[in-house]
């Protein structure tokens, strides 16, 4: 072993750089992009109003994603999201008073808000209980696992809502679905009157799952296992992980995350029926990979997570501001949701390729 | 021993003929200046130890490298093979150590894998396709039915029906690579009388394998590698397991190197750590025993795919047992997970990096993954980490010595010593090695070695497992030799040498 290779640091790299970060840059790079165009391309589109609009618009899919973003991390996915998020939102409604007219299940079972909201968090931790089940001790891998919790969860909806509509939920889900945490005041309006803008309680419980979803991923030791789970999860195995335990857990952890999704879904959406979350499976995904999350495990995080929802709500809130043919904005989507493939898994190559030059 | 060999060596035109063959890879001489001959209906025995050349040899005539100096004739015609299907078009035929059978299909299907004979719609001609594989098996003296799906068949079976896969595309010369390493002596048997019927037949069979007494059993002539160049090729009636064993090692040439032979000190006063009693895993170990004593290094030399690497997944609690168990400290113990293995104080650096280390993440991270839970509560501290990981880099000489350089960007060697270095914080009790130096230059090589002994003296009860003898000999305090994964002998005291080693395995 020579000894001149050694102390003196590496110079800057650009190349290097670029390829170490292209999962981090080609986001931001994106968003910007997109934002520039949309406020070109449209009069409506650059206000706080409408960023405000976006941003709650996001605050669903949010929970979902960091959920998924877990997931993800560690190499697995998880596409029982939107359906568990369905059923759980159904259950609290289930065990909600509601109005004459609603039948929903031959009568539901009405019991206190705070047991509806514990049962209804149950409902999701059994349902990722049963996910990790079957990954870990059975085997299952999570495409088709997740796959067929997705319809269980579906069937779970069905059989509770059974095709009625529920509008009623305990009054803490009302008011974090629906209501208003605060407002800001933004001057006075051309007839002398004060105009606030209203922030939701959705965006900050948004907001804080994300920061406690980011904390406990990059400070805690569990957060680290499950990077490292996902970078190498044989090398993982034999530095004496459990790995079956972080992969089980991340599961339940979505599961809830969906859970309380669907909870504060249902109120925003002001009702509770089947297939009402069926968009948000393709959006808490897209979310994530558009990210620059890898597919492949270990890379990437909720800061990843937080540009690929905006430039998520950008798009879909963009398309409606300028005139294009409705039909062409699924396209459109689909498209952009490639090309965040394409360079999520080109940015893999490239760490690879870099990584074993070395 | 059939006399016809000796007239085979004589007047006779060779079928396969390398004439001054070498083959470099980058500046590594890998074949230096080989000439071989191989006769119409002859078993020729092919010896070395691990690196000796002879696998690049039959890579040259099996059309995997094809760039390589000197001429190699078929039947007196010069040829360069480019690729498998060269070779077999050449009626070079190969089946290797790992079988590449498809475990679900049937036995006519396997035999006839992509080459499936058509009826004339198109479909495939079951009726025709069983019909051939029965014939092609029973020519071998065989009797298996061809609708029997290949993975219920014994390795021993599933090994000949690949063999007559070989034959079915005209193959003329066979090469068999460790053929007999994973059979029972009657499977050993009826391969011998398949190889003898082919040779009857006058198609010639080269014979690679580490086993010398079946090499010694069924060739009629043995050439012997070492170090890239050719030994030896001799009649077999003129060769012993001995003589064999000391021309691949080159005794008496140059005395004894490092590694070549050992004073053991096995002390059975020392306190048995783990021991290991009579575990079978229904494959590769079969009532395997071992102890594992404190401040003692215990070696286990075996051929590839005698069953060390199970034997350390099995200790680690990655393989389940089928039977048998492991007592710590004298208690019954069982690891349902490597976690549970590693909270009993066991540690394994299995014997390939990119198994153990997280190429892309910083090197103080995968020093600390093995002891995050001892170091923090919840929190990571990185500083703390850095501080235990700057102590190991010093202490194991790892280079650079920078804690935050991803792990990717060392050499393998002080990759190796980072695998080490997460088991070092806190000591475990036994410590499992696989090929601990296995490709590495010798300054990290002595790292290691100095390590390893450092940490026997602290009193780890140290398992090193190896298919090098030298790896063994240079470290090991007792030996014992794994073959086909039982215990085919122990050395405790006393001097030995590598050619015990070889002899016993």
């Amino acid at each position: 072993m020579s000894t001149a290779e050694v102390v003196a640091r590496p110079k800057f790299n650009l190349k290097r750089f670029l390829a170490d970060q292209l999962r981090n840059i080609a986001p931001v790079f994106t968003l910007v992009a997109l934002v520039i165009f949309f406020s070109f391309a449209s009069n409506s589109f650059f206000s706080l109003d409408n960023a405000l609009n976006i941003i709650r618009q996001l605050s669903i899919t949010g929970i979902i994603a960091v959920g998924l973003t877990y997931v993800i991390l560690t190499a697995e996915i998880d596409l029982s999201v939107a359906a568990v998020a369905n059923a759980v939102g159904i259950t609290v409604a289930f065990f909600t008073i509601q109005p004459d007219y609603v039948n929903i299940a031959n009568g539901s079972v009405a019991v206190p808000g705070a047991i509806a909201i514990i049962l209804a968090l149950a409902a999701a931790l059994a349902f990722g209980l049963v996910t990790a089940g079957g990954m870990t001790i059975i085997g299952i891998p999570s495409f088709i696992m997740t796959l067929a919790m997705m319809q269980i969860a579906n069937g779970v909806s069905a059989m509770l809502v059974r095709g009625q509509i529920a509008y009623n939920y305990p009054e803490l889900i009302t008011t974090l679905g629906s209501g208003t945490a605060f407002s800001i005041p933004l001057g006075i309006d051309a007839a002398g009157k004060a105009m606030f803008i209203p922030i939701g309680w959705t965006i900050i419980v948004c907001l804080v799952f994300l920061l406690v979803g980011h904390l406990v991923l990059k400070y805690t030791r569990y957060g680290r296992y499950i990077y490292m789970v996902g970078g190498n999860r044989e090398a993982a195995e034999y530095s004496g992980v459990n790995v079956k335990f972080i992969i089980g857990s991340v599961m339940v952890i979505c599961a809830v995350c969906s859970g309380v999704a669907g909870m504060l879904g249902v109120a925003y959406f002001g009702s509770a029926q089947q297939n009402q979350f069926d968009s948000f499976l393709l959006d808490a995904i897209a979310a994530v990979v558009v990210g620059g999350t890898s597919l492949f495990g270990g890379r990437g995080g909720i800061g990843n997570t937080i540009i690929g929802l905006l430039v998520l709500g950008v798009v879909n809130n963009g398309l409606d501001h300028i005139q294009i043919d409705s039909f062409l904005k699924i396209l459109i989507r689909g498209l952009i949701l490639l090309a965040a493939l394409i360079i999520n898994v080109y940015a893999q190559v490239l760490k690879e390729r870099q990584s074993n030059l070395d | 021993m059939p006399d016809h060999n000796t007239e085979a060596s004589g007047g006779q035109e060779p079928l396969l003929e390398l004439s001054n063959v070498s083959k470099h890879f980058g500046g590594v001489l890998a074949l230096k200046d080989v000439s071989f001959s191989l006769f119409p209906g002859e078993i020729h025995g092919l010896v070395g130890e691990n690196g000796a050349g002879k696998s690049t040899m039959m890579k040259i005539i099996a059309g995997v490298h094809h760039e390589f100096d000197g001429t190699m004739k078929i039947k007196g015609r010069e040829v360069r093979l480019r690729s498998a299907g060269d070779a077999l078009a050449n009626s070079i035929g190969m089946v290797h150590q790992e079988l590449s059978i498809v475990p679900d299909l049937t036995v006519a299907e396997n035999v006839f894998l992509g080459t499936q004979p058509l009826t004339s719609i198109g479909t495939v001609d079951w009726a025709k396709m069983n019909r051939e594989a029965k014939k092609l098996i029973a020519s071998l003296g065989l009797d298996i039915d061809p609708t029997t799906t290949m993975g219920s068949l014994p390795v021993g079976l599933q090994q000949l029906v690949e063999l007559s896969r070989v034959l079915f595309s005209g193959a003329q010369i066979i090469i068999l690579d460790e053929p007999t390493s994973a059979l029972s002596p009657p499977e050993v048997k009826q391969l011998f009388d398949v190889l003898r019927r082919l040779r009857s037949e006058g198609r010639s069979i080269i014979f690679i394998s580490h086993f010398l007494d079946d090499v010694v059993a069924i060739s009629d002539r043995v050439t012997v590698f070492r170090n890239g160049q050719k030994v030896i090729t001799e009649d077999t009636v003129n060769l012993t397991k001995d003589s064999i064993i000391s021309h691949m090692i080159g005794r008496g040439s140059k005395g004894m190197h490092m590694g070549e032979d050992a004073e053991l000190k096995g002390d059975d006063q020392k306190p048995v750590v783990l021991s290991v009693e009579g575990v079978s895993d229904g494959r590769s170990l079969r009532d395997f025993s071992i102890d594992l004593r404190a401040g003692e290094i215990t070696g286990v030399y075996g051929f590839m795919g005698s069953g060390q690497i199970e034997l350390a997944r099995a200790l680690f609690g990655k393989l389940p047992l089928r039977r048998g168990g492991l007592k710590l400290d004298g208690k019954p113990v069982k690891f349902r997970s490597t976690a549970a293995a590693r909270k009993a104080g066991i540690a394994f650096v299995p014997e390939n990096r990119r198994m153990m280390l997280f190429r892309t993440e910083p090197v103080f991270k995968n020093v600390s993954i093995a002891i995050l839970d001892r170091i923090h509560r919840l929190l990571v501290k990185p500083a703390a980490e850095k501080k235990i990981t700057e102590a190991h880099i010093k202490d194991l000489q790892i280079r650079p010595p920078r804690t935050g350089i991803a792990l990717g960007s060392l050499s393998g060697g002080n990759q190796q010593k980072v695998a080490l270095a997460k088991w070092l914080t806190h000591l475990p009790r036994v410590l499992i090695l696989a090929e601990p130096t296995r490709g590495m230059d010798v300054g990290a090589k002595e790292d290691v070695i100095r390590i390893v002994k450092s940490l026997r003296d602290k009193g780890v009860a140290i398992l090193v497992l190896s298919t090098e003898p030298e790896t063994i000999l240079t470290l090991a305090d007792r030996v014992t030799v794994i073959k086909k994964g039982t215990v085919a002998r122990e050395f405790s005291t006393g001097h030995i040498e590598k050619a015990d080693l070889l002899a016993a395995a």
